[in-house]
């Protein structure tokens, strides 16, 4: 019975909106396609990658030393981390993936954290957002790069935006979450003494909320990271771009090198952001 | 004067307010409204003035509706109808604008978990209100420190809250409200999850804050003692409506309602406290020796209006008044038996408070405190309430 009504045209709408978006927004899409991607290019592989790997090394290891409250573990693992990927001849693939995953990152928290805060101000927005956000993170990644390809063709802006629509989600998440679970009673105290709202939120409710925005950002970053192998898919350079090469060829070595150098990039990653977010007051 | 002047303010919480207003105004109760219509009356219009410099207390067991009061008074939350006037001008109506000019600068709060901000120090949490006036940084740590001076915190500004003691961050509270000179402190239950020892030491300090600062202060309680304590006028709250305004004394003495009557009886000290805790050493004048002269010169001296007479074993007689002794001077009568009243209210030793304020309520003269017909002591009616509202008791009298 049910095979007697027609299929209903889905693919069809999808397609002609992705068209309609391709076509309207272009004034938005060449220059990022254009500009935007040479630019994250030539940061990898102009300017990065010419910087002395030991240098490099170097200041991530001071940089961890500090950031880690004056202990050791985690620069000597950046040390040795950053060492193992250079002599393996993966640096600047490293440097490809490194600035991939800070671009969609920094992107993802610069929408994501005034959305959060939109969102922790409006039932009505959180109601609209919440089912929007299970499906950008829900829907498989595939799926999106073919409209990412239309929209940017290959390279890093596609892989950058690919990254930005799975990863976003946490930051958006955990700043709403984190604006809402301020006690009342400090919003009532920031309100008594005649706060303008912009007051409250940077005086109380973003203080209040900064461990809460801060896991999401740790969370959107590892979630960029893992995007890193879809998108060199779609082109995106990178360890990524090393790892699916190796599948084409089933070069079970060389893929092993390039999961691990992510694996590294990973780590020290995500123990400078669990660091920032725990420093003062503790 | 009136510096606060509530005029038949209410809050409906619920979608249909104006029709629960309507309904109330046709004085049907908060659960019938709940019924018909789905919305809480949170405060059923509330009207009172509070005069300058005094502690008017707010007084009503939990979903009374007395947060809810105060969070109007600053707008909190947004009335559904009366008005607030505070120097004139109506709060419940202002806009946003103003409202925040009245709240900087003519009040604050103390909140009941002190709603301090934990990433700052104690300093930065007392310069908070002059902070977000942008008051220039050195005049407003000035200011903070000095507020924390009067609270006795000088030593403490620059640790963290979560340092602190529960007194010493309600305190802070406390400073943090007094920085920027408000002309009324509105208190929500702010001592109330201090531990009953400090507890009563903040009151006692607050209390001499009082007497130096002269501030309005509107303090929110559920507990009877903390309202007799500090209040120079109790509103009480029942289910969203004030059932009593008056001092103290009135509230003990003239309870407006059997709810209001419960709730004084409900006073542990009441039941506790007996005639012997709070009888004074009795004056008197004996029968057999004294004359009017004699008792005249007595009340005189004591300040008493009668006194009681007994005889030289101490067996009650009776009392006279000033004003049938000093008749009975001037008609030349030498002996008390003559202008002796004997309507004399007695209790024994073991009387509860209870029983004493029924008493007490009709008579003019002290009760007197008898044992086996002797004469123990008297009680006036201010050591009753006093007893009440926890002061001192007497247990000497012999």
């Amino acid at each position: 019975m049910l095979d007697n009504i027609p299929t209903l045209p889905v693919a069809e709408i999808v397609d002609t909106i992705t068209d309609w978006i391709e076509e309207t927004f272009s004034f938005i899409f060449d220059p990022i396609k254009d500009d935007f991607g040479p630019f994250l290019d030539d940061l990898s592989g102009d300017y990065l990658a010419a910087i002395p790997p030991w240098i490099v090394i170097l200041i991530v290891a001071v940089l961890a030393f500090f950031v880690s409250g004056k202990k050791f573990g985690l620069a000597i693992f950046s040390i040795i981390g950053l060492w193992f990927i250079q002599n393996q001849g993966q640096w600047e693939q490293l440097m490809y993936t490194f600035v991939l995953v800070i671009a969609a990152s920094i992107i993802a928290i610069i929408i994501g954290v005034p959305i959060g805060i939109l969102m922790s101000k409006s039932k009505t927005l959180q109601s609209i957002l919440t089912p929007i956000l299970d499906f950008m993170q829900t829907m498989p990644a595939f799926v999106y790069l073919i409209p990412t390809v239309a929209f940017f063709s290959i390279g890093m802006p596609p892989g950058v935006f690919a990254a930005l629509i799975f990863a976003t989600p946490p930051t958006i998440r955990l700043t709403n979450l984190g604006i809402r679970q301020v006690p009342n009673e400090l919003i009532e105290a920031s309100e008594a003494f005649g706060s303008t709202p912009m007051q409250k939120l940077i005086k109380v409710e973003l203080p209040m909320a900064k461990k809460t925005i801060m896991a999401g950002i740790n969370q959107t970053v590892m979630l960029t990271l893992s995007m890193v192998v879809i998108a060199s898919m779609i082109g995106a350079p990178g360890l990524g771009r090393e790892v699916m090469r190796a599948l084409q060829r089933a070069d079970v070595g060389s893929g092993f090198v390039a999961g691990i150098g992510i694996v590294i990039l990973a780590i020290i990653i995500d123990r400078f952001t669990q660091y920032l977010n725990k420093q003062k007051g503790e | 004067m009136p510096i606060i002047k509530v005029e038949n303010l209410s809050k409906i919480f619920g979608r249909k307010p104006q029709e629960a207003i309507g309904l109330l105004e046709e004085g049907y109760s908060k659960e019938d409204i709940l019924e018909k219509t789905g919305n809480t009356v949170g405060v059923n219009r509330a009207t009172f003035d509070v005069e300058e410099g005094e502690v008017f207390v707010i007084m009503g067991l939990s979903g009374s509706g007395k947060s809810t009061l105060v969070r109007l008074l600053n707008r909190l939350i947004e009335p559904t109808e009366g008005s607030v006037l505070i120097d004139d001008q109506d709060l419940a109506t202002m806009d946003k604008e103003g409202l925040r000019k009245v709240r900087r600068e003519k009040m604050s709060m103390v909140f009941q978990n002190f709603g301090l901000f934990p990433y700052r120090t104690v300093l930065e949490n007392t310069v908070y209100g002059l902070e977000i006036q942008g008051m220039d940084k050195e005049k407003s740590k000035e200011k903070a420190i000095q507020a924390l001076e009067l609270v006795g915190l000088g030593g403490y500004i620059e640790q963290y809250p979560s340092q602190l003691s529960g007194g010493m961050q309600q305190r802070v509270g406390l400073a943090r409200a007094l920085a920027n000179d408000p002309e009324v402190l509105l208190m929500d239950e702010a001592f109330s999850a201090l531990d009953p020892l400090i507890r009563k030491g903040m009151q006692d300090e607050l209390l001499d804050l009082q007497e130096r600062m002269q501030k309005t202060i509107i303090f929110i309680t559920h507990d009877l003692d903390e309202a007799l304590r500090i209040g120079d006028r109790i509103a009480l709250m029942k289910d969203g409506s004030i059932v009593q305004i008056g001092t103290p004394e009135e509230i003990l003495v003239n309870p407006a309602n059997d709810y209001v009557e419960k709730f004084v009886e409900d006073v542990d000290r009441s039941k506790v406290l007996t005639a012997e805790n709070i009888m004074k050493r009795p004056e008197t004048v004996s029968i057999e020796k004294h004359g009017p002269r004699v008792a005249l010169e007595r009340m005189r001296e004591e300040g008493l209006s009668s006194i009681y007479v007994t005889d030289k074993q101490r067996n009650l007689k009776g009392y006279v008044t000033a004003d049938d002794a000093s008749d009975a001077r001037k008609n030349d009568v030498k002996d008390l038996s003559q202008i002796l009243k004997n309507d004399v209210p007695t209790v024994n030793l073991d009387t509860s408070m209870t029983e004493i304020f029924d008493i007490i309520q009709d008579t003019a003269v002290p009760v007197a405190v008898v044992e086996d017909g002797k004469l123990r002591g008297v009680i006036v009616r201010g050591a009753v309430i006093a007893a009440l509202a926890g002061s001192e008791v007497n247990i000497d009298v012999g």
